[in-house]
């Protein structure tokens, strides 16, 4: 890669659909399908502006059939086109679940290797934004549990748009995970954009006493909090997982192993989920490195509340990260 | 005032490392005690104190490796001329619960414990912060005791860079030390070898139907029985049963029969039954099975380790037909018995099928003959005939 002639400002939601359009642009065996992807611009507007400019048959409204569309894409993928599924929140994809893991995850592996499918699914996930309990879980833990798929987390406006140009190149089936707080977020790209690589975790801040390990729209809260507990004088590094699946072990070994306390942030619910995952990677190994119990903040198991005040309080907050860093850092005493 | 040193657990052992203390200065001990946790190249073995008083003061950090025989804590006499002073017990694993000394547990960090081997700090001195220790109460307390220098460790803190050694350096040291004894052994004990083929017919039919009653964890395992026999024997053959010291020969006065155990990382363990001879058979199949359980869990005691007066090696139902053993300096003698395997006897000159084992003698022929070898097994070979004669315990 080269160094970036200059940057440019831009949005999260603006990055993706770049990296849609230039994707597009580039390839003409990619497509998007979804559900109001076309003439609405998409639920959240990223695709916006896509069916002018590539027509119908390339950005496809599809009818409200999660099932029936992702069923479409895993087909179109097998005949030999890439495409790029949206669907509209990750509660709605459990009606596609089925063709994810008992078709998409599994061809290669049922065909004796003879059948990849080069398939992308873009899905909005997370709450925060009073869409109430249908519209705001975070189910990635479903997915980063299938093998077979490989599950990204954006977290990052890079990562927004550099992930899917080699999400598309991945010869297998990739599920990414768009937080939907995160696309009004602002910031800057290369100028021109460049693509990232889709493996290994990120350290987001460098620090000493305590590891705060957290993935996409927790990312923010994790950095808040750092700041937070550095003006108490403790030192957090913040490491962004980036991919769910697979999970890159060594550079959050690396870390518990120099702070020797960790905090695993996720807005899945507690029980049987992606920090339980991550919290067991780091008992096993780190444990004779642990100065304290491996921490975790994640959502309170209700379904997510309407109301805004209760919405927040079932939510993984900047203050409750930082008490939980504390509280490894200073022990209970 | 008396001295608690490193004891010799074997005769392979040259030096040992102090794990933990389970004693803190001022308590009372009692002979019998278990006082410390020590690691050999074997396992990690529980420590008996041999004498009565009080802990003055421990000289050893926890995490320290020291030769046999250094001291490791002081004990006065106080304490034990105490009207407290119960008597010693005796240790014998049938009947005695295994103490469980880690009940007491320090709640520390794992980082908190490695730090601490590290830098031989003993956590028992330590006090955490929320009734928990974490490393920065175990590197403070390390800073205070090089400030105050009051109470220096004899020996500088071992360089220990894990509190369990390896697993692959720990199988390694075992067989070195194996290696070294069995070369020892062979080096200065003139073995002589005998054998003897002993049928079983009467004595395992008798204890089919004696177990026939009996709920699975009370039956008695044929192996229990020959170890009966042979400690019962080997009270009545004082040259088989004791130890070379200083090149002179001391019969020893009670039978600690040491148990050939295969671990299953690999090695071998010889840990003794106390007073075997002395065991009821109910008794000696239990002591056997805990003895067996606490070899291969690394949980023994050190008399269990240091004791053995002779020592039996039973290849089992998967063995080999018999076994010319290596006796275990500096033992004397070694019994071996093959796998119990059915074959053609003669009988009052017809041919039957019996269950029969060999039992081999491996004996040190600076200490006994031939001739006391032969009567030795033929004498294992008469008990094995009259089981019923070996269920009962002796005072």
């Amino acid at each position: 890669m080269t160094a970036p002639t200059s940057v440019r400002p831009t949005t999260y939601r603006e990055a993706i659909r770049e990296a849609m359009r230039e994707a597009m642009r580039r390839d003409d065996r990619v497509f998007l399908m979804g559900e109001d992807v076309g003439r609405y611009g998409g639920g959240f507007g990223v695709s916006l502006g896509l069916l002018e400019e590539f027509g119908e048959d390339r950005v496809r409204d599809t009818p409200l059939s999660e099932s029936g569309f992702v069923g479409a894409g895993i087909g179109a993928a097998l005949g030999g086109m890439r495409p790029i599924v949206e669907i509209m929140t990750v509660n709605f994809s459990l009606l596609a679940l089925d063709q994810i893991l008992n078709t998409a995850a599994t061809l290669l592996h049922m065909s004796g290797g003879q059948f990849n499918v080069p398939l992308v699914i873009r899905m909005t996930t997370g709450g925060g934004r009073q869409l109430a309990a249908q519209h705001s879980h975070s189910l990635e833990g479903y997915y980063a549990h299938i093998p077979g798929l490989r599950v990204l987390a954006p977290a990052t406006i890079e990562d927004a748009y550099g992930m899917l140009e080699p999400a598309l190149a991945d010869p297998d089936p990739v599920v990414i995970f768009e937080h939907g707080s995160l696309y009004n977020e602002k910031g800057t790209l290369p100028d021109p954009p460049t693509a990232v690589p889709l493996e290994g975790a990120a350290v987001r801040r460098a620090g000493t006493d305590v590891t705060l390990v957290t993935s996409g729209g927790c990312l923010g809260r994790c950095l808040d909090a750092a700041d937070d507990l550095a003006g108490s004088g403790i030192s957090a590094e913040v490491i962004d997982l980036r991919s769910l699946r697979p999970i890159d072990d060594d550079t959050v070994g690396a870390s518990v192993s120099r702070t020797h306390r960790a905090i695993v942030v996720d807005e899945g619910w507690r029980s049987v989920g992606m920090s339980a995952e991550v919290a067991a990677r780091i008992a096993e190994r780190c444990f004779y490195d642990l100065d304290a119990p491996v921490g975790r903040v994640a959502a309170v198991e209700v379904p997510i509340p309407y109301p805004r005040h209760l919405e927040a309080a079932a939510l993984p907050s900047a203050e409750r990260i930082a008490a939980a860093a504390r509280k490894a850092v200073l022990g209970d005493g | 005032m008396g001295e608690f040193r490193m004891p010799s657990l074997g005769a392979d052992m040259t030096e040992g490392t102090l794990l933990e203390w389970l004693v803190r200065p001022g308590d009372v001990v009692h002979r019998g005690d278990v006082v410390a946790v020590v690691d050999t190249s074997k396992s990690a073995i529980d420590v008996e104190v041999f004498q009565d008083g009080r802990v003055e003061r421990l000289l050893v950090e926890p995490g320290t490796t020291v030769p046999v025989g250094q001291p490791l804590a002081l004990l006065s006499d106080e304490g034990a001329a105490g009207s407290t002073a119960p008597p010693a017990p005796v240790p014998v694993a049938a009947s005695a619960p295994v103490p469980e000394p880690h009940e007491a547990h320090i709640a520390a960090s794992p980082f908190a414990r490695r730090r601490a081997v590290e830098l031989g700090v003993d956590l028992s001195s330590v006090s955490g912060h929320g009734g928990v220790i974490s490393v920065a109460d175990v590197e403070r307390a390390a800073a205070g005791r090089e400030e105050s220098a009051t109470v220096a460790p004899v020996s500088s803190p071992a360089p220990v860079s894990s509190p369990a050694p390896e697993a692959s350096s720990h199988a390694r040291a075992m067989r070195e030390a194996i290696a070294a004894l069995m070369a020892r052994s062979k080096k200065e004990i003139p073995h002589y070898y005998l054998t003897l083929d002993i049928d079983l017919h009467t004595s395992l039919g008798w204890l089919t139907s004696r177990n026939a009653g009996l709920p699975v964890d009370a039956r008695v395992v044929p192996a229990a029985l020959l170890l009966k026999a042979v400690a019962v024997a080997a009270a009545e053959f004082p040259e088989m049963n004791g130890h070379v010291v200083d090149g002179a020969y001391r019969p020893a006065d009670r039978v600690n029969l040491g148990v050939a155990v295969a671990l299953r990382g690999g090695g071998l363990m010889a840990p003794a039954l106390v007073d075997a001879d002395r065991l009821d058979l109910d008794a000696l199949m239990t002591a056997m099975k805990d003895l067996v359980a606490r070899a291969r869990g690394g949980r023994l005691r050190s008399s269990e380790m240091s004791d053995g007066t002779l020592t039996v090696t039973n290849l089992g139902e998967q063995g080999a037909q018999s076994v010319h053993g290596v006796i275990y300096p500096p033992q004397v003698a070694l019994v071996g018995f093959g796998r119990i395997a059915e074959r053609p006897v003669a009988l009052e000159g017809l041919l039957g099928v019996h269950p029969v084992t060999t039992a081999t003698l491996a004996a040190d022929h600076r200490v006994s003959d031939g001739h006391r070898g032969g009567l030795f097994l033929a004498r294992i070979a008469e008990l094995l005939d009259e089981p019923e004669n070996l269920v009962g315990g002796r005072p």
